[in-house]
């Protein structure tokens, strides 16, 4: 008796009118495509992008050279070399970090102490030939430079959860 | 203003005194010929025009029911987006693989999408418009989409490829099941029509109470056999395992690139379109108005309402889009059917069921039931 009622049951189409029924529902849902070369989806002040190494106001490179972010880096992509500059202080000579070796974890920003090395929330970049992703202390500094207005809102809108 | 009123007297004179005289002189049977033309120019070209667009469709309405938008960017919201592919296929390069038998793998695509579009001659789009009256119209539409199979065939064995050969088997083996009961379901149809001619089959559908009258109402399982059996045919989703990517890579057409590979893909959705104007005509009662008669006949001199109620091309032009739209549909909700379960269906499935309702359409047209059968 149950075999007929099944029978008679998948005769009738049933649970396939359901399934059309479902995505007859969705065809008139919101579409939750975002076109985004044109629009972007909002950023996070923590969003952890392209590396920058920052000044202060007065033109000073912040970075001490104290070796941290090197120590901590997971993926081992950061280089550094340091000596005395000719005024006492600590400087580095070389600060490379390697893009196709990091993984963007944000443990260089953490570990920071003068908060010099930061990830900002640029991620559109690429390269094009081999060595283009190795970023050297001049080009980290570069974006520094170029971006600092935008970091500096960042680090002050995230500062209150630190 | 002027220049262009005297240009426009001007052409319409040149029409008549040059195109029109120097037809009449041609010799008869030429001119016969270039009516026919003509006549197919003009059923062609549409055709193809929704070939295009109807992929397009697809795109946009299996994008929607995933929730998501479809191409957008080629043309204002990706109208453009046929065109684009249509010339990026043109300029690709067709690729013959070494162990392919050349002048078999070339046609293959033309056997599949010829009988598509060589089937159009005998659909009427009106009363009286049709391109050839041909009185067994039924047994040659059924004879040419039975021919379509031959293209996978040949495609599938001349690539000399295995998973094109187990895509074409998969494909021959279902097409030809699936071929039964589809004719089953237009024997009802027959019986009910006392006709093949496809222009009778929907004069005969004509009746007092529009929609009631069609041939859908009384063949209804047959009606729904005989489309599930299109969509088998065509094969479609669910039915796709001629060309099912997670078995058997792409199926018959594997190793086909480029244009050769476009005019698989134009047999496929000719074909679609095919079932749907096929599907309209047989049980939906092709041009005929959805409204009873009785309703129509107030607007009738009404100017531009009148023509939208009254029969006509656009009631059969919106009842193919019904079905194309289910094409559409089916592919967006149903996962593929197991091969052994499509054999199943067909042949333990649809056939008894055609046969049972054949006799119970016979004894309908004997006692002469309902609106349907009673001039029978």
């Amino acid at each position: 008796m149950s075999g007929l009622i099944r029978f008679l049951k998948s005769l009738s189409l049933k649970e396939l009118r359901v399934g059309l029924g479902v995505t007859g529902r969705y065809f008139f849902a919101r579409k939750f495509t975002l076109q985004y070369p044109d629009d972007k989806t909002p950023l996070s002040p923590r969003f952890r992008g392209l590396h920058a190494l920052r000044r202060y106001p007065n033109g000073e490179e912040r970075c001490i050279g104290c070796k941290l972010c090197e120590a901590v880096c997971p993926a081992l992509a950061i280089t550094i070399e340091s000596e005395p500059r000719d005024d006492g202080t600590r400087r580095t000579t070389r600060y490379d970090i390697d893009l196709t070796k990091c993984i963007f974890c944000g443990y260089c920003e953490e570990s920071c102490p003068v908060d010099s090395i930061v990830e900002t929330h640029i991620f559109e970049y690429y390269g094009e030939k081999k060595g283009d992703l190795y970023m050297t202390k001049e080009r980290l500094l570069a974006v520094g430079d170029k971006y600092e207005k935008e970091i500096a809102a960042a680090r002050a809108l995230d500062a209150p959860y630190r | 203003m002027e220049w262009l009123n005297t240009s426009i007297d001007w052409l319409t004179l040149l029409f008549q005194e040059w195109v029109v005289v120097y037809f009449h002189m041609l010799p008869d049977a030429l001119q016969t010929v270039i009516w026919i033309v003509l006549k197919i120019v003009v059923i062609m070209v549409p055709l193809m025009l929704s070939v295009a667009y109807l992929t397009l469709a697809e795109r946009k309405v299996i994008g929607a029911m995933q929730v998501r938008m479809g191409p957008t960017t080629v043309g204002p919201r990706g109208s453009l987006q046929p065109i684009a592919d249509a010339v990026k296929l043109m300029f690709k390069e067709i690729i013959i693989p070494t162990g392919a038998n050349k002048y078999l793998f070339l046609t293959a695509p033309l056997l599949s999408l010829g009988p598509a579009l060589a089937a159009w001659a005998v659909l009427p789009f009106g009363d009286g418009l049709v391109l050839a009256e041909v009185n067994a119209a039924l047994l040659y539409v059924l004879a040419l989409t039975s021919i379509g199979v031959y293209g996978v065939i040949i495609a599938g064995w001349s690539s000399n490829s295995k998973y094109a050969l187990l895509g074409t088997m998969r494909s021959a083996a279902q097409i030809v099941s699936y071929e039964i009961a589809m004719g089953f379901a237009l024997v009802g149809v027959l019986i009910a029509a006392g006709s093949l001619n496809l222009g009778e089959i929907v004069n005969s559908q004509r009746g007092d109470y529009g929609a009631l009258n069609w041939f859908m109402i009384p063949l209804f399982p047959l009606f729904v056999i005989y489309f599930i059996s299109g969509v088998a045919e065509t094969n479609r989703a669910p039915f796709d395992v001629a060309e099912g990517e997670s078995e058997i890579v792409a199926g018959f057409h594997v190793d086909y690139s480029g244009m050769a590979f476009a005019v698989f893909f134009l047999a496929e959705y000719a074909n679609m379109i095919l079932i749907a104007a096929l599907t309209a005509i047989m049980f939906m009662g092709g041009w005929l108005s959805i409204l009873p008669v009785s309703w129509i006949a107030p607007f009738a001199d009404v100017p531009v309402l009148g023509w939208i109620l009254g029969d006509g091309i656009h009631w059969f032009f919106a009842k193919m889009s019904i079905f194309l739209f289910l094409f559409l549909w089916f592919r967006a909700t149903f996962p593929r059917y197991r091969y052994d379960q499509i054999m199943r269906l067909g042949w333990k499935i649809f056939i008894p069921i055609t046969i049972v309702w054949i006799l119970i359409v016979g004894l309908f047209v004997l006692t002469g039931l309902g609106p349907w059968f009673s001039a029978a």
